[in-house]
């Protein structure tokens, strides 16, 4: 998987290419770690994701905590396949997705 | 019938995703079944890794067969770890606001969803996860 950032102010575009699994979930989880810090305003770019599996969901739920205490996090261009495990997760009542 | 018996470790996730694709793509297998496959295969590969024989590490058997028409693929997990019926958990709230919503618990919640069928038995020691998933 390939997160690339882009900061703004305390604007902050995250966007992730490839697979967000077991595998690379962590990676993404240590680089949130950081990267939130004085962010106000979150954007998960999901174009390019191709599939996410519960690690993944761990971390974007995470995140969504995080700036529920400091701002928004919005989701965006995720493909059919993510939007229905969005779907079946209950994930879409619970992110702001665009 | 394929089979591979390989270390229950999620460093190994790798080689069993690479193992359920190469068969998929074999019987042409469309691409959002794949993807919901390999989710569900990832879910209890990684859980069997987990759970299974901590804090021990042990060996997960995966065979994977193919029947019916339309197509369907039947993957059967086998672990002789502790005896754990993950079906018989009941399924996370999911209609919980962010603040009051678990971190986990969903894994095998999106394996009953995204399956046609999901089995579990326990049988001559061993925890024997069955999963069914039409194909093309």
């Amino acid at each position: 998987m390939t997160i690339t950032k882009n900061q703004d102010g305390e604007k902050l575009t995250i966007a992730l290419e490839g697979r967000l699994d077991t595998t690379t979930a962590p990676n993404l989880e240590a680089e949130l770690k950081t990267a939130l810090n004085g962010i106000t305003a979150l954007t998960f770019n999901l174009k390019d994701l191709e599939y996410i599996s519960s690690a993944g969901l761990r971390v974007l739920l995470s995140a969504q905590k995080t700036m529920n205490k400091q701002g928004e996090m919005t989701i965006t261009g995720a493909n059919e396949t993510i939007m229905e495990i969005f779907d079946v997760t209950g994930f879409v009542d619970i992110l702001n997705i665009e | 019938m394929q089979e591979l018996n390989i270390e229950a470790r999620t460093d190994n996730l790798g080689e069993v995703l690479g193992f359920i694709d190469a068969l998929l793509e074999e019987h042409e297998c469309r691409a959002k079944p794949q993807i919901q496959i390999n989710i569900a295969v990832e879910e209890i590969f990684v859980n069997i890794a987990h759970y299974a024989y901590a804090p021990d590490v042990g060996n997960a058997r995966i065979t994977v067969d193919f029947e019916g028409d339309p197509l369907s693929v039947v993957i059967t997990f086998a672990d002789s770890g502790m005896p754990y019926d993950p079906l018989a958990k009941e399924d996370p709230d999911v209609t919980l606001s962010v603040s009051e919503r678990q971190i986990g618990g969903l894994g095998i919640y999106m394996v009953k969803k995204s399956m046609d069928d999901v089995e579990y038995e326990h049988k001559d020691g061993f925890n024997i996860l069955t999963i069914k998933k039409r194909i093309n």
